[in-house]
């Protein structure tokens, strides 16, 4: 999908592709409305149904079981949109907790350990750029190789200890609500942590460049987007603010510990599918991720609620996923065969590799390039 | 992903109006050009191994070094049964990352099918019996992945993150609503258990099973078209298309076969540990995918094989084993598998790029 | 020339991104460290004072919250306090993670306080990480009791042990002395590392030990972290590393069976003694092939039938918490508050292969 490249390159250098007018489609993102839309009659049916569900008290508890899940979340999805994945953020999450813990036991007052804490995130942000980026290797195996080391890294710094005698003050201020509302606090950094995100990926030329490499990193290249730096910064924003996960992690349950946050990217990572962004890069927008996490935390809360046990809940997290990203590429195909059928028969979508420079890295990637260009 | 970048056809080739039908086949294609290049290739592959091979007795020595008991014959026999599982599983993990894709939900897989061979066991099902209807629970959970990936054409890692839920929850759903929240030794026949403690010529037979599962999964990858085939697909799927090879037939049996192996792995696991819970095999996909990666797996796909993976399963357990002995501290492991598994990725690039020049060298039709 | 452009802007973005992170961070006021920590009131309590006499209420909603749902221990103690409730014609609801995380209990608690449970039992999984959401729970509220691995106190009412630290710590090493003749190395297999109560009990063994079995030496502490898997890899790395260990001592349930049957499998079956907590059932088998001698442990079905009484109790009033307050616990009989709302069940069963058979659970 080079073409959709085309209004971040200046005019003369562009590639010559045929110009579409696709792209403005896909900055909304109508698989931003699907998800969305779910959500909005999820909560519509559970605050009917389930007893306890609309109040403001629980909208705080629900909101603060995906404060940090949307926090990483942000940059992640950015990191996905150019075609890449970052595996690591849940054991940075740990380790910067781990090195809070050890930091503040050792005696250094919190306003030195965070800042540190966050300047550790974008050195472990920086070692994934490095590796992606210089030596060129897949994100999918570097990530997978620094979610166990710096894991590792946490037992090695803290061990078994849990350092738990923060600051009440601190510690009550990351569960605390606005007023009396219960919305916690958090929530208006967090609010605008995400409008900036937002601002950047749908309405700048930065943002654009990043679909323009998940597209095509070669096209990219050549319409004049240095990919390596760029991407690069990603790694390392992502790294900065997964240690500013951490960190909110450890003031929130008032315990630093090496297993903090356990398992929490296959959680990041399934919003953001559940979001519509593509796993390949190039497609997704930001609205659909929070309403992607926003519908993984209702469906549990809800659940929770009904007293339905944690097993379900994990199906229906499974199923989630997994409807979320089949519901699309059937729907692209029911489409496209209900469109084919009248101009003939010589354009059968899969027979035919799609005439874009986008190389399929998997079969879904057979899906017509119009298509995938729309949602 | 970046991979792409040096993926033959990804390189910079504008799609100018090129005909379908004139793709170029990717030069270094094991399938396609069974010439030089290949058994350039093949010679990188065994060098590779021979690599881990080297690795493992460097550890092995070192730890002797520190404690001579490291090598008595309880504890080789130890390692032997703890790396067997996890070969197992390594073996059906490469089979589908050869194909471009992944299998998240193995340890998922293992432990519904430990869970389910218990079962029969307790209610009196004969061993073999139990143990087939073990792998084909696994082959089961595999043909779902297989289906939505191949049929429904949707990226394999998105799905199998998701039965990695899907099954387990499934899994201890089963364990609480029987009521069996556990099945302990007592409850198994003997004549399962004894598979344990069973050995051949000195061999404990659970390792038996797994070098027996590497040969043939080996020969197959190796010397039949249908294995061949699987490396043409991970290499570049639309060619392999193009020339006429049946990708989503290919790409569903690999994952009914990685599905069935984990299946096995989860009666290995039953006979070994004897007691079973809905957690058993927790987390194992990261060791698994290690195992793989770590014995030169390329993660995107078209080159490994799976006699790596089985040294690089055998190097992880040893390494869990073996730094206890050392004197340093348990908690390491997980650090060292992250910083082997860079390692080997950053080792198998720089080898790639050398072949790569290489071919160059030889073949001047390259992109 | 587009490349400097928007790497520029890129930057900007990154700057901003980092501003953002440590306004947020450090929206605190300056120079906080560690031990000038202010005094802190009690989270929710109430300050009332008991009746002892107090009838407990109809309906009571009762909500129990084990580490780890589908853990055959807690599912034993689920029924003990499922059939208390029964008994005061209250309502039962068993619920809690699917992972034994220090953070995963926290939207748990947070489910049963928004259903207004009366009730809350609970095991910690982290002495911390639940505080701050037992304290809503109970400003909401709920009366929360504790047992098996207690939290912060500040943060419960009242926590039921199982037994005393010193007679579970004094009944195992007394075990391990009859087996191993009161000499030679010893080493324990726990689970995880910062399980308060393994913690205690590990230091007040070797405590006991070495006033009373001075040839006794605890050698090593290892982690089986209550999986199976682990437990077994940790007791054969164990045997390697100490050829001579005399006897090892799990204090869990998940470490002790998994030590035995690596012990009936090995060339050290009945070399090297083993004993700890155990459930009868899981330990039949070793008992009767004679790789374990003797074990102990209390009943789980009491120790949860206990904690619903004691929840029952303070949602009735009849007991604060405080030092002194005594109550009844259905066929149990009378119970205690000692100090710090602690609430003793009683000393640990011995089982032998004599009497394991009396046992099911």
């Amino acid at each position: 999908m080079a073409v959709d490249t085309t209004p971040a390159t200046p005019a003369g250098q562009a590639p010559a592709q045929r110009p579409r007018t696709a792209s403005r489609l896909r900055l909304l993102g109508s698989g931003d409305a699907v998800i969305t839309g779910v959500l909005v009659l999820f909560l519509v049916v559970a605050a009917l149904t389930v007893e306890g569900f609309a109040s403001a008290r629980n909208t705080g508890f629900l909101l603060l079981d995906v404060v940090v899940i949307v926090l990483i979340a942000l940059p992640l999805t950015l990191v996905i949109v150019t075609g890449e994945i970052d595996l690591s953020v849940a054991s940075t999450v740990g380790l910067s907790s781990a090195v809070m813990g050890q930091l503040w036991f050792s005696g250094l007052p919190l306003e030195t350990v965070i800042p540190l804490c966050l300047l550790l995130g974008a050195m472990l942000g920086a070692v994934n750029g490095f590796f992606v980026t210089r030596l060129g290797l897949p994100s999918l195996a570097v990530t997978i190789g620094t979610l166990a080391l710096y894991r590792g890294l946490a037992f090695v710094v803290l061990g078994d200890r849990a350092v738990a005698d923060f600051p009440r003050s601190w510690t009550t201020w990351a569960i605390s609500g606005i007023g009396g509302t219960g919305i916690p606090v958090v929530v208006v950094p967090l609010l605008f942590l995400v409008l900036l995100t937002g601002v950047v990926l749908h309405a700048t030329p930065i943002g654009r460049s990043l679909y323009a490499m998940g597209n095509s990193e070669d096209a990219a290249r050549f319409s004049g987007i240095d990919v390596g730096r760029t991407k690069f910064w990603l790694f390392v924003v992502t790294g900065v603010v997964s240690a500013l996960g951490g960190i909110y992690w450890t003031l929130r349950y008032g315990s630093a510990r090496a297993d903090n946050a356990q398992g929490l990217e296959l959680q990041v990572i399934a919003a953001i599918l559940l979001g519509g962004v593509s796993i390949f890069g190039g497609r997704g927008g930001l609205l659909g991720v929070l309403a992607g996490a926003l519908l993984l935390g209702s469906v549990r809360n809800a659940l929770q609620l009904e007293n339905v046990p944690a097993d379900v809940l994990n199906i229906v997290t499974g199923g989630l996923l997994v409807v979320a990203v089949v519901a699309p590429q059937v729907a692209a195909r029911v489409r496209s065969r209900t469109r084919a059928r009248p101009a003939g028969p010589p354009s059968a979508p899969p027979a035919r590799p799609a005439p874009d420079a986008h190389p399929s890295t998997d079969p879904a990637a057979q899906v017509p390039a119009d298509q995938r260009g729309n949602r | 992903m970046s991979e792409r970048a040096s993926s033959p056809v990804g390189t910079a080739e504008p799609a100018s109006g090129a005909s379908p039908t004139a793709t170029p086949t990717p030069t270094a294609s094991p399938t396609e050009r069974p010439g030089r290049g290949a058994a350039l290739v093949h010679r990188l592959v065994v060098v590779r191994e021979l690599g881990i091979l080297a690795a493992l007795l460097l550890l092995v020595v070192a730890t002797v070094v520190a404690n001579p008991r490291f090598l008595s014959g309880q504890n080789i026999r130890d390692l032997l049964i703890s790396a067997s599982i996890l070969t197992v599983l390594a073996a059906g993990q490469t089979v589908v990352i050869i194909t471009r894709n992944v299998d998240l939900s193995v340890g998922s897989t293992l432990g519904l099918s430990a869970y389910a061979t218990g079962t029969l066991l307790v209610n009196g099902t004969p061993v073999p019996l139990a143990v087939l209807a073990g792998v084909a629970v696994g082959a089961l959970c595999g043909l779902l992945n297989g289906v939505i990936v191949a049929v429904a054409k949707v990226p394999s890692l998105v799905v199998t993150l998701g039965t990695l839920y899907a099954i387990r929850g499934l899994d201890s759903l089963w364990a609480s609503q029987s009521g069996r929240l556990q099945i302990n030794a007592a409850d198994l026949p003997s004549g399962f258990k004894a598979i344990a403690g069973a050995r051949v010529l000195g061999v404990p037979v659970l390792f038996l099973v797994a070098v027996a599962v590497v040969v043939l999964v080996g020969h197959h990858l190796r010397s039949y078209r249908s294995g061949r085939e699987l490396y043409g697909i991970g290499s570049d799927p639309d060619a392999a298309r193009l020339s006429g090879i049946p990708v989503g037939r290919r790409v569903l049996a690999a994952f009914v076969v990685s599905g069935a192996l984990a299946g096995l792995a989860g009666v290995m696991y039953a006979a070994r540990f004897q007691t079973l819970d809905a957690t058993a095999g927790t987390g194992q996909e990261l060791f698994v995918v290690a195992a793989a990666v770590v014995g030169g797996v390329a993660i995107f796909g078209g080159s490994g094989s799976v006699y790596g993976a089985a040294l690089g399963a055998l190097l992880l357990t040893t390494i869990g084993a073996a730094l206890p002995q050392l004197g340093l501290n348990p908690f390491w492991r997980e650090a060292a598998v992250g910083a082997l598994i860079l390692a080997a990725i950053v080792l198998d690039r720089s080898l790639s790029l050398r072949l790569a020049r290489r071919l160059r060298g030889r073949n001047l039709r390259g992109s | 020339m587009t490349s400097f452009l928007s790497r520029r802007r890129l930057q900007g973005g990154v700057t901003g991104l980092a501003v953002a992170a440590l306004v947020l961070t450090t929206a605190a006021c300056g120079g906080t460290t560690r031990g000038e920590e202010e005094t802190t009131s009690n989270g929710g309590g109430a300050a009332a004072s008991a009746d002892p006499d107090a009838e407990i209420p109809a309906d009571l909603a009762v909500g129990f919250l084990p580490k780890q749902v589908n853990n055959p221990y807690f599912s034993v103690a689920s029924a003990g306090a499922e059939a208390a409730t029964g008994e005061f014609q209250g309502q039962y609801t068993e619920t809690g993670p699917s992972e034994a995380s220090a953070s995963s209990q926290v939207s748990y608690i947070n489910t049963l306080s928004q259903q207004g449970t009366d009730v809350i039992l609970t095991s910690a999984n982290d002495p911390n990480a639940i505080c701050s959401a037992l304290d809503q729970a109970r400003s909401a509220g709920s009366s929360v009791v504790t047992f098996d691995s207690d939290t912060d106190p500040e943060c419960r009412d009242v926590f039921i042990n199982q037994a005393t630290t010193e007679g579970i710590a004094q009944t195992q090493v007394d075990l391990i002395a009859e087996q191993t003749g009161g000499q030679g190395q010893v080493a324990i297999l726990s689970a995880t590392a910062n399980a308060t109560n393994q913690n205690t009990w590990i230091a007040a063994m070797e405590e006991y030990a070495a006033a009373e079995y001075p040839d006794l030496e605890f050698v090593a502490t290892v982690y089986g972290d209550d999986e199976d898997e682990k437990s077994f890899q940790e007791t054969q790395g164990l045997l390697q590393t100490y050829p001579d260990l005399a006897g090892i001592i799990s204090p869990t349930t998940v470490g002790i069976a998994a030590a035995a049957r690596y012990l009936s499998g090995s060339e050290f079956k009945g070399q090297v003694a083993l004993t700890g907590l155990g459930t009868p059932n899981q330990m039949r088998e070793y008992v009767q092939d004679g790789t374990v001698q003797s074990f102990a442990l209390w009943n789980p079905e009491e120790l949860g039938y206990l904690a619903a009484y004691a929840g029952a109790a303070l949602a009735a009033g009849q007991i604060t918490g405080a030092e002194g307050e005594t109550f009844e616990a259905g066929e149990l009989g009378q119970f205690t508050v000692e100090a710090d709302g602690v609430v003793v069940l009683g000393d640990p069963t011995v089982f032998t292969a004599e009497n394991i058979d009396d046992f099911d659970f």
